[in-house]
């Protein structure tokens, strides 16, 4: 039997995800993956995966589970969140485990996740990574086609994730602190395909003013309450392609950014597109959090994004291994199960 | 192939538009483009979207750039050559009785026909596939008599099984998964027109042609329950 983790709570929207799978969305698949590819990357990283592989992306309200494998090295990155960890029986006082820092987990520990803040999504990766077959070329769930991931949906309670390896490889546990500017509020835009469907003054309008992020925002799309754009000339059009960022304002004139499991087609008008250097700061916006658009030209647009690469080629450069402190040796000395890589909770 | 607009759509892709209309003349066009990359395979390109008029091409500009791949494209585009666009025929086995085809009266009211006679005027001509698009697998079919152009309904509903066939416009669409609905159901399809599961394919592409064909409630109920309900079996339905 594959040794796995049990779902006792399944979060919010907790789900399976990697860099997603792109060549399909000629057959109504977008591309889908990571809502922040960053954060998956490092979290791979803090165990030892390669950085492309499938992680959970735990969204707003994070899970609970059980370790049923001899040893599972774990570690969470790109938000702050109450995370302990208990023992089986619940016998003992929860350890708190840090976001950003790698940790290893026995069978029977069950880990209990809070509430997320300072990022809409986290991701936990786990050390050999998930026992699933790629569905066209990745593990990514595309709930809305039930495709990918495990069963093609969100975790729900009683659900068993398979992991890859039985036991985790004994080795000092690793750290990395958030990048600068993890969390920002300003996104830079291109020209959409419909740019011209609306005035100068109107595209001025969207880039002075604050939207906030709504209710109903999703992987699919984040829907923004603001002032309302107005059409040149309508707002329905034939149909035509989407790509991630891709800002479209139908009837009511309030923008939706469509995000990674973005529909192929559209029949709205689309004002612009977020570059897609800052894609990944967009998916952490959270809902209810204000943010503004700025628009850059397409030169800055492949700057940002020669950055970012290289500021992705860099993220393992940016762990640093972390010293056992005294509370942890006298932990490892006491009555709970082994773990490492945690401060006890205060 | 004249009379095309390159639009932005971010900096890792571009629209090759060639109008703003569902026309099949329009359509044959993004399509020959598409067959035409297809062939020229310009490095730096990660996919193509075909639409009813237009082309989403999506590109690694640490490959190519932009300008570059606008350049290339544009050449092809502008080619006076005949590019011939690789398409397959279908039949597509569809229930048009209750229970399946749930607004088989409202369709025959508004076409003013009998309600025997909506199957054979919905699967009198070959409909020709635009796009795939909205859910995995989906196909854009055109065009319908226009006898049978209802509008979408008022309120959609907030699901249709899978295999639903909807009509609205000229426009007929199979659903291959439940989903919320707003077009007029006429039918449903006995097949899984992809699999997404397992070994997923999607056998339907843009540019093919299906050709409808009504079955009774008996053969769809049949048809649903053996195993050629799958993708696999589907194959068998391919024409040409």
């Amino acid at each position: 039997m594959h040794a796995s983790i049990q779902f006792i709570a399944p979060g919010l929207s907790t789900t399976v995800q990697d860099l997603g799978r792109p060549g399909y969305s000629r057959y109504g698949v977008p591309t889908g993956g990571a809502i922040d590819p960053v954060g998956l990357r490092a979290a791979n990283i803090l165990v030892g995966n390669a950085s492309d592989c499938g992680a959970l992306e735990i969204a707003y309200v994070g899970p609970s589970f059980v370790v049923n494998a001899n040893s599972a090295r774990i570690a969470f990155f790109g938000a702050s969140a109450q995370i302990e960890i208990l023992n089986e029986e619940l016998s003992c006082e929860p350890i708190r485990m840090r976001t950003g820092q790698s940790a290893l987990l026995h069978r029977g520990q069950v880990v209990k996740v809070g509430s997320l803040s300072g990022s809409a999504v986290m991701y936990m990766a786990i050390e050999g990574g998930f026992a699933i077959d790629p569905v066209l070329g990745s593990i990514s769930t595309y709930a809305r086609g039930a495709l990918g991931g495990f069963e093609g949906r969100r975790l729900q309670a009683g659900d068993r994730l398979p992991l890859r390896l039985h036991e985790a490889d004994e080795r000092p546990e690793i750290t990395m602190e958030l990048p600068e500017d993890w969390r920002r509020t300003k996104f830079r835009v291109v020209d959409g395909a419909q740019t011209d469907y609306f005035s100068p003054e109107v595209f001025d309008r969207f880039c002075i003013s604050e939207y906030s992020i709504g209710a109903g925002s999703d992987r699919m799309g984040m829907r923004l309450d603001g002032p309302a754009l107005t059409h040149l000339r309508g707002f329905n059009i034939v149909s035509d392609g989407i790509v991630p960022g891709s800002i479209q304002v139908p009837g009511d004139g309030l923008p939706i950014v469509l995000l990674r499991d973005h529909q192929t087609t559209g029949g709205y008008p689309k004002i612009a597109t977020v570059i897609s250097a800052d894609l990944a700061a967009l998916g952490r916006a959270p809902i209810g959090s204000t943010i503004m658009f700025e628009r850059v030209s397409m030169e800055a647009a492949s700057i940002a994004f020669s950055e970012m690469a290289s500021d992705i080629e860099q993220l393992p450069n940016k762990v640093r291994q972390v010293e056992l402190q005294a509370g942890a040796i006298e932990f490892r000395l006491g009555s709970c199960n082994l773990i490492s890589g945690v401060s006890f909770a205060h | 192939m004249s009379n095309f607009r390159i639009l932005p759509a971010g900096d890792r892709a571009f629209v090759v538009e060639f109008g703003d209309v569902i026309s099949r003349a329009v359509n044959a066009k993004a399509l020959e483009l598409d067959a035409r990359l297809a062939t020229a395979a310009p490095p730096g390109i990660i996919e193509t979207v075909p639409t009813f008029r237009s082309l989403l091409i999506c590109f690694d500009p640490s490959i190519c750039s932009p300008e570059k791949l606008f350049a290339a494209v544009a050449r092809l585009a502008e080619a006076q050559n005949e590019t011939s666009v690789e398409t397959r025929r279908w039949r597509v086995p569809v229930c048009y009785q209750p229970p399946y085809a749930i607004d088989l009266e409202d369709i025959a009211r508004y076409a003013d026909v009998s309600t025997n006679d909506v199957a054979s005027i919905h699967a009198a001509l070959p409909q020709h596939i635009y796009m795939l698009g909205f859910l995995p697998g989906q196909p854009y079919l055109g065009d319908l008599n226009d006898i049978l152009a209802l509008p979408r309904r008022r309120s959609p509903r907030p699901k249709v099984a899978a295999g639903s066939v909807g009509i609205a416009g000229r426009m007929t669409c199979v659903f291959p998964r439940e989903t919320p609905c707003g077009l007029n159901v006429i039918g449903r399809c006995p097949l899984a027109l992809s699999q997404s599961q397992g070994r997923p394919r999607f056998l339907l592409s843009p540019g093919d042609q299906v050709i409808f064909e009504p079955i009774s409630v008996r053969e769809f109920d049949l048809l649903s329950q053996s195993p050629a309900g799958d993708a696999s079996a589907f194959e068998r339905y391919q024409i040409s």
